[in-house]
C-alpha cells in the first residue's frame, strides 16, 4: 500500500508560505534571521512596492497585527486589515471563501490569525499565494519563534549550545511549539517547566532532546534564556488549576532569575500578565528584553515577508 | 467502459435461477471452504454441491474460477443518511455502494433528521420506494431523539424491523438509563449497540491524544474515554440475563481487555472493529487532512496492534466499516471545525485483504467470517450470512489477488470523503448478488 503516496497527493501549501517552524530546516532559519539583520523599519526599502499584503485576523491581536502591517509598509507594500467581526465571515462566511475572495481582491499574500489550528495550511493548500501563519490555535506561532530567535542574537554571538528554559502554560502555547521546535533545528538546549495541566509529558515527543521538570528552580538553574509564557485563560478548556498554587511554585520572580546565568535574558511573548507567570519586578529588570522583543518583530517581519514573496535582497 | 449502464443490464435480466461455477466457497457458519457450485432459485439458495454435480440448466451462469464465492457480506454499520440529508447520501446510492463493496446487508444507524426513534421511520427506511439495492436492516434510536433521556419503544420498533438499538453518534451515558436499556432490551431479545465515548472527556477533541495531537496543536481523546464505557456496559451487560451488549467501532487495547473480560462471563458481548482502525494510525492525520478525522479517532500503533490480534484471535465479532458520509463543504474545513466519519463501504474488503491477509496473514476464511458468520451472531438476520440450502442467495464474489486502485472520484457513494483516494490495494469484490440477483459486477 502506497501510504506516503496519498499524503503527497493532498494539494501543496503554496509556495513561500511560513506555516510553521516545523517544516523549516536549521539553513533556512538562520537565514531568516540573517536577513532580519539587514531590515530597519526606520529606513524603509521598498522590496515590495505594488504588492498587496492582507491581515487576515480571526483573534484578537495587537502586537502581530500592527508589527505585520508596520513591516508590509515599511516596504511599500499596500496592506488592508480584514477582522473577523464586522466582515463576511460574520454571515458565516467559509474560511476558503474568504480566502478566495481575498485572492480576487488581488492579494499577493496573505497573514492570518485565527483561533483554530491548521486554518493556515488548510488556506495555503487552496491558495497560489504564499500564506504567512501569524498564529494559529495551539499549534504555531512562527513569525514570534523567529523574532525571539533574533532577539537572543542581538546579546548572543550564537544560537548553538543554548541553555533555554521554557516556563508556563506550554500544552497551549502556540508560542512554545514554534519555539522549541526552532530551538531544537539550531541546536540549543531546552528544558520544559510547569505543572502536568500545563505540560503533559508528551510534549517531550516534539523535538530530539527536550527536558522537563516540575521544579521551577531546576529549569532556570544555570540558564543563558528564560522565555516566560502566559497561562492561557482563555484557552483552559476545563482544565482547573489553581492560580495560587501556580505562582507559588512556577511564577518567574527574581530570586529565581538570580539562579540562572548572570547575563541570563528573560523573555516573553506578551502579552504579560504581572503577578501572574510572572512578577511585574522581572517584567522590568535589566535582563527583561520584553520590550525589545516587540521592537525587533517588525524587522524579523519584513525578513519574513519580503522572502515568502521573493523579493529578499 | 461504461459500468453504470452494464450494471443496469445486469440487474434488468432478474434471472429466475443463476448458478455459480467453478469457485471456491468459504461459508465459515457452515465450517466451508471447498470447491463447490452454487445454485440460486427464486431468491433462494437452492443447491450447493461439488463442481459440475449439479443437474439441470440454469438461466445464467457466472464463472468463478480462481474466486472466492461467499455468502453476502454484513456490515452493522453504515450511515445512510436517509432521513433528512440526502445531499451527503441517500439510502439508494448508499446501497449502490454498499454492492460495490460486496455488502448485501447492511444496517443503518438511526442518527439521521430526524431521529429514527419510531417505528413509522424504522418502516419508511425499507420501503421499496427508498430504492435500495441491497438489503437494510434499520438499527433504531435506543432514546427519544437519541437525548439519551427516555427509551423509545423497543416492542414497537422491533415488530417494525428495527435489528438493534443504538444511539450511535452518542453515547448512552447516564447508569440507569443505559441499565434500564439492556434490562428492556434482553427481555426482546434485542441487541444494543454503544458507542463507547464518555464525551465528557473529549469535549473540543478533535482527534486521538498523543504525539501527534500535541504537534498539531489539537486536544485529543484519550483511550481512557472509550474503555471506561466498555467497561461499565460489560458490567451493566451481565445484571440481566440474555442481555447482548455491542461495542461499535472499537478503537483502544484498553476496550479490547473489557471485551474479552465480557466475553469470559455468561454475558453475550460483541464487538466490531472499522478497516480504518486497523489500517491506519493518528500519525496519518499529518498536516490536519480532515479525511482521517472521525470518531472514535485513529489511534496510537500499539492500539492498532492490539487490534490486530483481536481479530485474528476472534475476540473481534465482525468488520464494519462505520461509513460515514460527508459533503465537501463540511469536510474541507479548519480540521477541528470538519465532521467526524469517513465512507468506507466500498474499501473494506480490499483493506482487509490488504492489511489483514498480506500483511499480516490472517486467513481468508477468518476474513469471510468477519464480514459473514461474525455480524451475524450480532444481529439476527435470519437466513443471512451463511449459504446453506433454503438461505436467501446473497452471495459475494471477490478475486482475492486483484490488485486495483481505488478511485473515490468513482464511488457510488454521493460523497468522497476518504482517506483511501488513490490507495493499491490487493483484493476486489467482483460481483455481489442479493436476493439472486446481480447487484454489482466489476
Amino acid at each position: 500500500m502506497h501510504h506516503s503516496h496519498c499524503i503527497e497527493e493532498m494539494n501543496k501549501p503554496a509556495r513561500g508560505s511560513l506555516l510553521g517552524i516545523e517544516h523549516l530546516d536549521g539553513g533556512e532559519i538562520l537565514g531568516l534571521l540573517k536577513l532580519a539583520r539587514r531590515m530597519n523599519p526606520m529606513k524603509p526599502r521598498p522590496l515590495l512596492r505594488g504588492k498587496r499584503v492582507l491581515l487576515l485576523f480571526y483573534e484578537p491581536s495587537t502586537r502581530t497585527r500592527s508589527s505585520f502591517e508596520i513591516a508590509a509598509k515599511s516596504m511599500a507594500a499596500m496592506t488592508t486589515l480584514v477582522l473577523s467581526s464586522g466582515s463576511s465571515i460574520e454571515k458565516g462566511e467559509s474560511l476558503l471563501d474568504t480566502a478566495y475572495t481575498l485572492r480576487a481582491l488581488g492579494a499577493d499574500l496573505i497573514v492570518v490569525r485565527h483561533p483554530l489550528a491548521g486554518a493556515p495550511a488548510l488556506m495555503a493548500r487552496h491558495l497560489d499565494i504564499p500564506v504567512v501563519n501569524a498564529g494559529d490555535g495551539m499549534h504555531e506561532h512562527p513569525s514570534q519563534a523567529l523574532l525571539d530567535a533574533y532577539t537572543i542574537l542581538r546579546h548572543k554571538k550564537t544560537l548553538k549550545g543554548l541553555q533555554v528554559a521554557i516556563v508556563g502554560d506550554v500544552y497551549h502555547s502556540r508560542v512554545a511549539r514554534s519555539a522549541i521546535h526552532l530551538s531544537a533545528k539550531v541546536g540549543a538546549r531546552v528544558t520544559l517547566c510547569g505543572p502536568p495541566e500545563l505540560l503533559p509529558e508528551v510534549a517531550t515527543t516534539l523535538a530530539p532532546g527536550l527536558h522537563i521538570t516540575r521544579t521551577a528552580e531546576d529549569a532556570v538553574r544555570g540558564a543563558d534564556v528564560i522565555m516566560v509564557l502566559r497561562v492561557q485563560k482563555e484557552r483552559l478548556a476545563g482544565v482547573k488549576i489553581s492560580l495560587q498554587n501556580y505562582t507559588e511554585r512556577y511564577q518567574v520572580t527574581m530570586s529565581r532569575v538570580k539562579l540562572a546565568k548572570r547575563d541570563a535574558m528573560v523573555m516573553h511573548p506578551g502579552p504579560i500578565i504581572r503577578g501572574l507567570e510572572l512578577t511585574s519586578e522581572v517584567a522590568d529588570c535589566p535582563q527583561s528584553v520584553i520590550v525589545e522583543e516587540v521592537r525587533n518583530g517588525v524587522s524579523m517581519r519584513m525578513a519574513i515577508l519580503s522572502k515568502a514573496l521573493g523579493r529578499a535582497r | 467502459m461504461n459500468q453504470g449502464a452494464m450494471n443496469q443490464g445486469a440487474m434488468n435480466q432478474r434471472a429466475r435461477s443463476l448458478l455459480i461455477k467453478g469457485g471456491r466457497v468459504i461459508d465459515p457458519a457452515a465450517g466451508v471452504d471447498a470447491p463447490l457450485d452454487v445454485l440460486m432459485r427464486d431468491g433462494r439458495v437452492a443447491e450447493i454441491m461439488p463442481s459440475n454435480k449439479i443437474r439441470g440448466a440454469a438461466d445464467e451462469k457466472f464463472d468463478a474460477r480462481g474466486l472466492i464465492v461467499a455468502p453476502g457480506f454484513i456490515d452493522l454499520h453504515v450511515h445512510l443518511r436517509e432521513p433528512g440529508q440526502s445531499y451527503k447520501e441517500t439510502i439508494a446510492s448508499g446501497a449502490a455502494a454498499a454492492a460495490a463493496g460486496g455488502f448485501t446487508s447492511i444496517c443503518c444507524m438511526p442518527n439521521t433528521h430526524p431521529v429514527v426513534d419510531s417505528p413509522e421511520w424504522v418502516t419508511w427506511i425499507q420501503q421499496a420506494g427508498r430504492g435500495a439495492i441491497v438489503n437494510v436492516f434499520p438499527i433504531a434510536a435506543a432514546t427519544k431523539a437519541s437525548k439519551g433521556a427516555v427509551l423509545t419503544d423497543f416492542r414497537g420498533l422491533q415488530r417494525a424491523g428495527a435489528v438493534a438499538v443504538s444511539d450511535d453518534g452518542k453515547p448512552i451515558l447516564g447508569n440507569d438509563i443505559m441499565r434500564e436499556t439492556l434490562r428492556l432490551a434482553s427481555e426482546l431479545n434485542l441487541p444494543v449497540i454503544q458507542h463507547a465515548e464518555d464525551t465528557r472527556m473529549t469535549e473540543h477533541c478533535s482527534m486521538n491524544d498523543g504525539p501527534t495531537s500535541f504537534r498539531l496543536g489539537l486536544r485529543g481523546m484519550k483511550t481512557a474515554a472509550e474503555a471506561s464505557v466498555v467497561e461499565r456496559d460489560v458490567q451493566l451487560a451481565q445484571q440481566f440475563s440474555g442481555a447482548r451488549l455491542h461495542v461499535a467501532h472499537l478503537s483502544t487495547a484498553d476496550a479490547l481487555k473489557a471485551v474479552r473480560r465480557g466475553k469470559r462471563s455468561k454475558a453475550r458481548i460483541t464487538c466490531e472493529v472499522t478497516p480504518h482502525h486497523f489500517s491506519l494510525t493518528d500519525v496519518d492525520v499529518a498536516e490536519y487532512d480532515s479525511n482521517f478525522k472521525m470518531n472514535p479517532p485513529l489511534r496510537s500503533a500499539s492500539d492498532r496492534e492490539a487490534i490486530l490480534v483481536a481479530l485474528a484471535d476472534g475476540t473481534v465479532d465482525a468488520i464494519a466499516t462505520d461509513h460515514a458520509p460527508h459533503a465537501p463543504h463540511e469536510k474541507i474545513v479548519e480540521f477541528e471545525r470538519a465532521l467526524f466519519g469517513i465512507t468506507g463501504l466500498e474499501t473494506a474488503l480490499a483493506l482487509a485483504i490488504t492489511r489483514l491477509h498480506r500483511d499480516h496473514r490472517i486467513p481468508l476464511t477468518r476474513i469471510v467470517e468477519l464480514f459473514t458468520a461474525g455480524p451475524g451472531r450480532v444481529v439476527d438476520l435470519k437466513g443471512r450470512g451463511s449459504l446453506a440450502r433454503g438461505n436467501y442467495a446473497d452471495v459475494t464474489i471477490f478475486d482475492p489477488k486483484k490488485r486495483w486502485t481505488f478511485e473515490a472520484a468513482k464511488s457510488r457513494s454521493k460523497s468522497r470523503n476518504t482517506p483511501f483516494d488513490g490507495w493499491q490495494l490487493t483484493g476486489k469484490v467482483v460481483a455481489t448478488i442479493a436476493g439472486g440477483k446481480i447487484v454489482y459486477r466489476a
